[in-house]
């Protein structure tokens, strides 16, 4: 009998980590997109570095980063009462910050792609930023929005190089289905890697079919006018 | 190019800017909505500074309470009609001047629609009646008729003539057509280059090179006939066609389209010995 442990680890993982990344990654393309500050493209970079560094690169930083020897694994030890390293919480900011692009290049797109009239008609009658953040803004880039929250749902449920380096192979802990194929097949398991991989890629293929079916029924309604 | 402007603007005038695409009419709206931040400068509205580079003062785009109708409407989508406008309403404002202007406005059958069901002479109404919300006293129109075809923009005129009586306001009005500041605006500068080269009342301004006349209107070729040796020609002048009569000479460079001074100078008394 196949154990569905680690579909259940890494729902929950890619769920945790969208959650977390919409809310910082919000702000954070809102900055990119409307700031006049020189050096942005800095910020940029390292938005956009996960999508170009192997896994194992940023895997290996981000371990020894998280390593209780180190000044924020020590913090989180000593402050959080949190272990970084082989451990879920670890998992999540590692995801978070390997994922960080896909949900921050969407939404910076969706903001560029505005209308900046949009923004000075609700500042001249008097709306805060904020308000006009909540009230125009993410109402009218909702195509960019899913976009954002499904490439980094499916992107975290593909990781694999970054949550073995961080988090290794804990059943219950660590071990997502990624990890679960590889250790099946290493354990020449092939059935069973055979069954993981099959519903994984289903799911994926389903949840990326739907963002696409709906952003075209955005593009539709938008471009009937 | 620099941009170096000077000039007053009384209580409910109608005032135009008028000049060539490029000479910086647009900026001027913005830096007085505070839109755009000039280098330096003072604006001073009903005794309230709004902007002294000098003092460091700056009123933020929020708090300049004006009325701004955007040359692409600036509508937000996700929102009807009606919402658009109610997004409008100030804190604890009462909402009856929401209904209030969706009538004056000819709005009231469309209020549940979404801005992109409109045509654009709808759109421009909902843009006017969005920036009236707020009871500004000040409105700022950049070219607002610039997309609309001659019926629609006469009717615009009218429904924007009657809110600036109706609510005594003073609007500035950006625009590069001749007719429309004749029709609509009792001031006008004119902006070339970012100066001021001329101001005072449209027809003083169109006109200086004439003498004397009795009666004057602008308006706009609709039709030029061949009729045997001359040519007639049917001028659109507010809401009506005029047929004036026309020499070969005369008709060299005149096209369909082209904006026309119709004048006649009165009937010269003739002298003449009679012994």
């Amino acid at each position: 009998m196949i154990d569905l442990e680690p579909f259940y680890l890494t729902l929950k993982l890619a769920l945790t980590t969208t959650v977390i990344l919409f809310a910082i990654g919000l702000p954070i393309a809102y900055w990119l997109a409307y700031s006049k500050f020189r050096l942005k493209a800095v910020v940029e970079v390292m938005v956009s570095l996960p999508l170009v560094l192997p896994p194992s690169v940023l895997g290996f930083y981000l371990l020894i980063a998280f390593s209780p020897e180190n000044v924020l694994g020590k913090f989180f030890d000593q402050y959080l009462n949190t272990r970084l390293v082989f451990t879920f919480p670890g998992l999540v900011i590692a995801s978070v910050i390997y994922s960080l692009p896909f949900m921050v290049q969407p939404l910076q797109s969706g903001f560029k792609t505005l209308p900046a009239s949009l923004i000075e008609a609700s500042y001249i009658l008097g709306k805060s930023k904020f308000k006009t953040l909540c009230k125009i803004l993410i109402p009218n880039m909702k195509a960019s929005l899913l976009t954002g929250i499904v490439l980094s749902f499916a992107h975290t449920i593909g990781e694999f190089g970054v949550v073995l380096m961080i988090g290794g192979n804990i059943p219950n802990e660590t071990k997502v289905v990624s990890v679960a194929i590889y250790d099946e097949v290493q354990s020449m398991n092939y059935h069973n890697a055979n069954v993981y991989a099959g519903i994984l890629f289903a799911l994926t293929f389903i949840i990326l079919l739907s963002v696409y079916l709906i952003n075209h029924r955005f593009y539709k309604i938008n471009s009937s006018n | 190019m620099n941009l170096n402007l000077d000039f007053q603007i009384r209580e409910k005038d109608f005032v135009t800017l008028y000049g060539p695409s490029g000479s910086g009419k647009t900026t001027t709206l913005r830096i007085l909505s505070g839109l755009t931040q000039p280098d330096t400068g003072f604006i001073k509205v009903n005794n309230e500074i709004w902007l002294d580079t000098e003092k460091k003062i700056n009123l933020s785009v929020q708090k300049r309470k004006l009325g701004y109708v955007f040359q692409d409407y600036a509508l937000f989508p996700n929102m009807s009609i009606k919402e658009n406008l109610t997004f409008a309403l100030e804190k604890g404002q009462k909402k009856n001047i929401i209904d209030e202007l969706l009538e004056t406005m000819e709005l009231v059958q469309l209020k549940h629609l979404k801005p992109e069901k409109l045509s654009g002479g709808q759109k421009q109404r909902v843009a006017i009646a969005r920036a009236l919300v707020r009871q500004p006293k000040l409105l700022l129109l950049d070219e607002p008729f610039s997309s609309l075809d001659i019926e629609m923009r006469l009717k615009l005129q009218d429904f924007i003539l009657r809110a600036h009586r109706l609510y005594r306001l003073t609007t500035i009005l950006v625009s590069h057509d001749i007719s429309e500041v004749y029709k609509v605006s009792n001031k006008m500068f004119v902006i070339e280059n970012g100066t001021i080269t001329k101001q005072g009342d449209p027809p003083s301004i169109f006109s200086s090179s004439l003498t004397s006349r009795k009666f004057q209107f602008v308006g706009e070729i609709v039709k030029i006939e061949n009729e045997n040796i001359v040519y007639i020609v049917s001028v659109l002048i507010g809401n009506n066609i005029a047929k004036i009569i026309a020499t070969d000479q005369e008709i060299q460079g005149l096209q369909v389209g082209s904006k026309v001074l119709v004048a006649s100078k009165a009937f010269n008394p003739i002298l003449r010995k009679i012994e």
